[in-house]
């Protein structure tokens, strides 16, 4: 199917290694994501040579692969098969890896309306602090034995364990999409979404760059063209150009200098009044902001508005990037790193300086 | 039932009364039940073969009232049950005669409904269906809907990640939770996302969902909620083999489709059915396939189309269309009345929840009917197709000695298979104390032990649901599965996770 290298044995002894010497390790796979999270040193762990899909059957709409299998690897597969990932995550670059992928977490413009990265996931493989080789999950979607390790590890940054294998769930690509562009200013299309969520509209992406609304629409023929009916605007011709530059953030609004903010607020929430230029997706639900605001100024701003916010792009050596955790969540998740990486040898202070 | 140990430590009647004294301090009269008669209804979940007395059991009315018994619990070190509507199907809140029931029943309050984000935030005792009727005036809906949605609570389907009949298309309760209040047993209360689609640092929402009452209490739940289908329209296709019914569901999910639930019948299933409620059903029929379309009425015309041509080049003796809402509600009557029909074959059964990839479901079946004649006890299966999640519904007589032990030895040689060809002993039910032998099979000791300091995590005394889910290593290790069945698995080739 693709090259495929077991390389568990060689990983393993590296954590082994690290454990004896207690010197703290640095987990990379394609290295695309290395902006992401707080700025950390550690001795490199590198992942992509543990590689390989390792099942996959379409007509199960599940695929397993190791860690350090190329993202774009996978997505022709599920190409060639009429498949895709849900959460359609971006890659960042060349080198992405299914690892980085899930240890990330971050979703693409379809999340609102297939789900994120940590809801395909159905199980993992990983390595934990101990040395210890483990399998939590399976190859099913619905499995309850257990805690879910396997989500708590999307999104983690490798804080957690090296993840070594994952398997995912697809979804069959739809048979037509149309992308439509709407002439209107933020407040309107926030209130638009609103409206068009009470709806079951075929949507599968939006974005307002400040100027223009744009949506994706996806399924059946004759299901699109009467929701494009109802939602109006001009079709664009560019539409998968237009997208991936969204996901893959090669779009002019994130190529402007400075600090990027992601902020993630429940999608109706009207738009945030703070200087700077913003760029909406999800719905309303991700507001990309440039500002040289304060990040406490920030914090407190998504807080307000019952979310959260992260530094993206632009962070100084030694800053916090993720909403602060309050002093009970903070104890759980330093307690959930220990009782995952005891040593405190897997990515330290790549999440938050204090774990 | 096999023996089940109480682990929990002997409390002595002064400390009893002193707890009891502080519990009702901060409760309001009557929350406080400590009598054998008010007892025994909290003796079992769902799963009624297994049964025990609590201490005690509160029913508290506010949040306010949750912490402060938690606090009172966590001083005396008294482990605490939490449970909703007690619809469970796995003993998951089953009593300890040393711990205090925690019912959240009387937490019933839907807080919010905010239709411009379509989300509704409710408390922990609000039954399932009860969040879709509040919500119906809007035209949305709250999609997981467990058999049990006219009883069960939001609050247990978090604990259990419940599914349904939709839960293809529509996802588990993790994928339609978007915020969670949570009480520690530190009495801390912690906000896991409120409202956004995602939080900071690790995904404790996700963790906490199926994490069967045991890191923490839910106290509040966000759910997200869907616009209604504009129209639903369901397929029965008949089969003379199973292996041809499943071979058709295959097709179905290759050729691009989600239906909103596919569901399969065997012929004993199909027979108790058709005698029960009179859906109209083929009786001779080795196998039949339920397949419920939903969307836009462009999308729904659509796709009945196509499935129809799907189904009759698989094979499909006869392929239905239901005419109207009436014979689409005959068609399900038979599935959703699949339980009680089979009850009424049978003085007893004893219901499986294994999961497995679809590619094996006639190894799987095949096999489940070979140990029917070594166990000498007979099975009907209905089965959640589309993804996999089968039940068995082994038939005995509790009466007849030894009968319910067969039962359960047969239900445990299922759940080892469908862990063989990759499956898991649990796809909805939750393991509770009826699995906890079974996941000795999937999960290895170092994997268990990870689960432990897991909870450690959470609740480092133990007090919260101690003894579920989760089997002690002493356990495996006496049951021997670890070295056994581990060493020796029929299938050594498949990848297993």
């Amino acid at each position: 199917m693709t090259t495929t290298e077991d390389r568990t044995e060689a990983i393993r002894e590296v954590v082994l290694q690290s454990l004896a010497e207690g010197t703290p390790l640095h987990i990379r796979g394609g290295d695309t994501k290395a902006f992401y999270g707080r700025r950390i040193g550690g001795r490199p762990l590198e992942i992509g040579g543990h590689l390989g899909v390792l099942s996959y059957e379409p007509s199960e709409l599940v695929l397993v692969a190791r860690a350090g299998t190329p993202l774009r690897e996978i997505q022709a597969l599920l190409t060639e098969h009429g498949q895709e990932l849900p959460s359609e995550p971006p890659a960042f670059g060349e080198g992405a890896t299914l690892g980085g992928m899930v240890a990330a977490g971050l979703s693409g413009p379809r999340r609102p309306y297939a789900g994120a990265v940590r809801d395909g996931v159905l199980g993992v493989k990983i390595i934990n602090g101990k040395g210890e080789v483990l399998s939590f999950g399976g190859q099913v979607m619905k499995n309850v034995a257990g805690y879910d390790v396997s989500r708590l590890m999307a999104g983690a940054l490798g804080t957690l364990g090296v993840i070594l294998e994952v398997s995912l769930k697809l979804q069959p690509g739809p048979a037509r999409e149309v992308n439509l562009r709407l002439e209107l200013a933020p407040g309107p299309a926030i209130e638009r979404l609103s409206q068009w969520r009470l709806r079951p509209l075929p949507i599968t992406a939006t974005c307002h760059d400040g100027e223009h609304l744009y949506l994706r629409l996806a399924g059946g023929e004759r299901g699109v063209r009467s929701a494009a009916g109802i939602i109006g605007g001009e079709e664009m011709t560019d539409g998968q150009a237009f997208w991936t530059s969204i996901r893959e953030q090669t779009h002019a609004f994130f190529i402007q200098p400075g600090r990027l903010w992601r902020i993630s607020v429940p999608p109706a929430t009207p738009p945030l009044e703070i200087p700077g230029t913003f760029l909406i997706e999800w719905g309303g639900g991700v507001r990309w902001l440039s500002t040289q605001a304060p990040s406490e100024v920030i914090w407190a701003l998504a807080m307000k508005a019952r979310g959260h916010a992260t530094l993206f792009l632009g962070r100084e050596a030694g800053e916090e990037v993720f909403q602060p955790l309050t002093p009970a969540m903070l104890r759980i998740h330093q307690n959930l790193k220990h009782a995952f990486d005891p040593k405190g040898i897997f990515n330290p202070g790549r999440m938050y300086a204090a774990f | 039932m096999t023996g089940l140990a109480d682990e929990s430590k002997p409390v002595d009647p002064q400390q009893r009364q002193r707890l009891i004294a502080e519990l009702r301090a901060v409760l309001p009269p009557e929350s406080v039940l400590d009598q054998p008669e008010q007892l025994r209804p909290y003796e079992c979940d769902g799963l009624s073969v297994y049964r025990r007395l609590p201490m005690l059991v509160v029913l508290p009315e506010t949040p306010d009232q949750v912490q402060a018994v938690v606090r009172i619990c966590r001083r005396h070190h008294i482990p605490l049950i939490a449970r909703g509507a007690g619809t469970g199907l796995s003993g998951g809140v089953l009593p300890l005669s040393q711990g205090v029931l925690l019912s959240l029943a009387r937490l019933k309050g839907i807080l919010e409904i905010d239709s411009r984000n379509a989300i509704a935030r409710v408390q922990p005792g609000v039954r399932n269906l009860a969040i879709s009727e509040a919500v119906a005036h809007l035209g949305l809906y709250y999609a997981p809907d467990p058999s049990s949605q006219i009883a069960c609570t939001i609050g247990g389907n978090v604990a259990e990640n419940s599914g349904g009949v939709h839960c293809l298309k529509y996802g588990l309760t993790v994928h339609n939770v978007l915020g969670l209040k949570v009480l520690t047993i530190e009495g801390e209360r912690l906000e896991l996302g409120n409202g956004a689609f995602d939080l900071p640092g690790y995904d404790l929402l996700a963790l906490m969902n199926g994490s069967e009452g045991m890191l923490g209490i839910v106290l509040e739940v966000l759910v997200k909620l869907l616009p209604k289908p504009e129209r639903a329209q369901v397929l029965l296709a008949a089969y003379d083999s199973l292996e041809l019914a499943g071979e058709a569901v295959a097709r179905i999910i290759a050729g691009g489709i989600i239906p909103a639930g596919l569901e399969m019948m065997d012929n004993p299933a199909i027979r108790a059915a058709e005698d029960f409620v009179h859906a109209g059903y083929p009786v001779e029929a080795e196998a039949i396939l339920l397949c419920e379309l939903d969307g836009t009425d462009e999308e729904v015309s659509e796709q009945v189309m196509e499935v129809r041509e799907l189904l009759l080049r698989s094979g499909a003796l006869e392929v239905r269309t239901a005419r109207d809402e009436a014979e689409r509600a005959r068609f399900w009557a038979g599935r959703k009345g699949a339980f009680p029909a089979v009850g009424r074959i049978s003085p007893d059964y004893y219901c499986m929840d294994g999961t497995i990839p679809r590619r094996y479901l006639g190894r799987v079946l095949g096999r489940i009917g070979e140990l029917s004649g070594e166990f000498g006890l007979q099975v009907a299966n209905v089965f959640h197709a589309g993804d996999g999640n089968l039940h068995p519904l082994i038939l005995f007589d509790a009466n007849r000695p030894g009968e319910l032990a067969t039962a359960e030895r047969f239900g445990g040689r299922i759940l080892e298979l469908c862990v063989e060809v990759g499956g898991t002993v649990t796809g909805e039910h939750g393991v509770g104390v009826e699995k906890l032998d079974q996941m000795c099979t999937q999960f290895r000791a170092a994997e268990l032990a990870q689960f432990h300091a897991l909870k450690a995590a959470f609740d480092p005394e133990a007090l919260l649901n101690p003894g579920k889910a989760v089997p002690s290593l002493h356990r495996c290790a006496e049951l021997g599965a670890m070295h056994v069945s581990r060493g020796q698995l029929r299938h050594p080739d498949l990848p297993r996770f």
